[in-house]
């Protein structure tokens, strides 16, 4: 992204640098008014979210419009996470199936950091050959994985199917995880651009002190291009974390259903006539909390990294 | 993921002399790369390919049936529908949403630098599409739900946002746009801080208004960013599932029954793999030329900056 130019007069603001130009008093209402609208539509669903899972399932059906929780309650979380007894959940209206989502919790935390973990570190051995190696071939060897960028998900999704039931992997943390934990091709793309900024001058001189590659790799490159590892890794998480269609697939069993693939079961558990929407909501909640505190941690990191991906 | 640097013209490293032995440890490095490449995405790719002319039920081996499934496919009702409310989906979805980004991008570039704000109005995009599908079928439920409720209550008709095969698609490319609203506002937002201010400042100077402004000057600087919005967007809205897969699954009667699910449904309820392959060679080349066009007719590549 390309920084403007120095402005003579220091932001009040913190973060980026250019100062806001003047706006009419009636401008300013209007716009600022409609930003408030915005971020209200952006939280009030995540309230609502709350508000329900802390109801009575039963109570609440006959207040609609309570904005507080009614008959408050940590009756759907108990039920979720499998820890209330059939009567109490019957007794609050809630779905009595079978649902485990602190197994489901734990099988999400344990797949996607196995996956970021052996993702990032690969990929990014990848991006140090491709930004800081010289070969033969090799701007063609990285146009061909670029490739893989382009092809959309769904198209290797029945072929990789087919290749994870051969293996014999079909409902275990691998079978979920492995397709992913060699590369990705927007990892490698990411980190080889920060990669080609480390300065040739380090290496040299290591090659000159009679370094190995491994050696300037981990010692040298890898330091340097550590904060963007730290990225490129959340958002990779996130990124598994919230995703659906591949582990519904693969992970069918308790021991391997992940917390999205969790909450679409519970869903179709649903009875038509009267849903457990607070236990619903409360899966829900268990899903999103470790994002919030993630962005609420890291924030700042991944909205510059969002919005420097748009401009080069 | 769906984000990817505009320029993917590959920033060039000063060319450097080629030295001798560096192809060993490159190899060594891209070892684990390239086995994944190989079994996880080539290999992959070229079955799909093979199976789109086979019929293979999982059970037996494929066999060997040519063009039958493409032939199946181009008379197959069923599909001709879900091209129509994919697009509808596509349509509304990325229509609304650039707008709105747009907006909103412009908006809080004029009036705040704040990351917090920047932050919340990101906040759906890191959240699963399934916790977002399930809030908002929960607020739009017939019954109980609050927006229902709330029309009720005010003494309109209750709508079957969900329920409705003439809305249940126009819903669900409204909750998407609720997702990802932020995060097409933060690529345009970035986009707008990349304008060079002074190009403002001789609009001013010539008296140019508000509306001049923003239609001659942001405008046109922001196509590429627009540009690269849209093709990233559009791509990635064909491909819609999670959020049909744990509300509507397909229904009412095949109204959300978009081309994804479709493929999902024919291989994983059906067991019609080779029929499931062919339909994602379609929607892979469907997605391929439209990527093409795109690039062509918005010029992705070039900042009318650099004319």
């Amino acid at each position: 992204m390309s920084i403007s130019a120095p402005t003579p007069r220091k932001s009040r603001n913190k973060g980026s640098g250019d100062p806001l130009p003047r706006t009419s008093p009636v401008g300013r209402v209007v716009g600022w008014t409609s930003i408030v609208l915005v971020i209200v539509a952006t939280l009030f669903p995540f309230y609502w979210m709350l508000r329900t899972a802390l109801s009575n399932n039963r109570a609440m059906f006959s207040e609609p419009l309570s904005m507080l929780p009614v008959e408050p309650t940590l009756g759907a979380f108990q039920r979720v996470l499998g820890l209330q007894s059939t009567a109490d959940a019957l007794a609050e209206g809630g779905s009595v199936g079978n649902i485990a989502f602190g197994q489901y919790l734990i099988n999400s935390i344990i797949v996607c950091t196995l996956i970021t973990v052996f993702q990032v570190a690969l990929s990014a051995m990848a991006a140090y050959a491709f930004a800081l190696l010289e070969w033969r071939g090799r701007d063609t060897v990285f146009a061909i994985f670029l490739i893989a960028l382009l092809v959309p998900g769904m198209f290797t999704l029945l072929p990789n199917f087919l290749l994870v039931r051969d293996l014999g992997l079909l409902n275990s943390y691998l079978g979920i995880a492995l397709p992913a934990m060699f590369f990705s091709p927007f990892v490698v793309f990411f980190l080889r651009q920060f990669f080609l900024g480390v300065n040739r001058s380090f290496i040299e001189a290591a090659v000159i002190d009679g370094a190995g590659q491994w050696r300037i790799f981990r010692q040298i490159a890898l330091p340097i291009v550590m904060p963007q590892i730290v990225t490129i890794s959340i958002l990779q998480f996130i990124f598994y974390w919230n995703d659906y269609l591949w582990p519904l697939l693969v992970g069918q069993t308790d021991e391997s259903t992940l917390l999205t693939v969790g909450l679409g079961i519970f869903r179709s558990q649903t009875p038509q006539g009267s849903p457990d929407w607070a236990g619903l909501m409360a899966g829900s909640l268990i899903a999103a909390v470790p994002i919030f505190i993630l962005v609420v941690i890291f924030g700042r990191r991944i909205v510059g990294s969002i919005q420097s991906s748009g401009v080069k | 993921m769906a984000t990817m640097p505009l320029s993917a013209a590959p920033r060039r490293t000063k060319p450097t002399r080629p030295r001798r032995g560096q192809a060993v440890p490159a190899l060594l490095f891209l070892l684990p790369a390239i086995l994944g490449f190989g079994v996880f995405f080539a290999w992959p790719v070229v079955r799909g390919v093979y199976l789109s002319f086979t019929d293979y039920n999982l059970l037996s081996a494929p066999s060997w049936v040519g063009l039958e499934n493409y032939q199946a496919i181009a008379s197959d009702p069923v599909f001709w529908n879900s091209m129509v409310v994919t697009l509808q989906y596509v349509v509304i979805n990325i229509t609304v949403q650039t707008i709105a980004a747009l907006g909103l991008a412009v908006l809080l570039h004029r009036f705040t630098r704040s990351m917090v704000i920047r932050g919340v109005v990101m906040l759906p995009y890191l959240i699963a599409n399934v916790v977002v599908a399930l809030v908002w079928y929960w607020l739009a439920d017939y019954n109980l739900g609050l927006i229902n409720s709330v029309l009720d209550a005010i003494g309109l008709d209750r709508v079957g946002f969900f329920g409705d095969a003439n809305i249940a698609m126009t819903t669900i490319a409204l909750v998407n746009v609720w997702r990802h609203l932020g995060y097409t506002t933060l690529l345009i937002f970035a986009g707008l801080q990349a304008i060079p201010k002074d190009v403002y400042e001789a609009a001013s100077v010539d008296g140019a208004g508000e509306w001049r402004t923003f239609r001659s000057i942001t405008l046109p600087l922001l196509r590429p960013v627009l540009a690269f919005v849209l093709v990233v967007t559009v791509v990635g809205s064909f491909q819609i599932f999670d959020t049909i897969a744990v509300t509507t699954q397909g229904g009412p009667v095949d109204a959300t029954n978009a081309i994804t699910y479709y493929i999902y449904d024919r291989a994983f309820t059906r067991f019609d793999f080779g029929y499931a392959s062919a339909l994602s060679v379609v929607l892979m080349t469907i997605l391929a030329v439209i990527a093409l066009v795109q690039m062509r007719v918005l010029r992705a590549d070039q900042s009318d900056l650099e004319r």
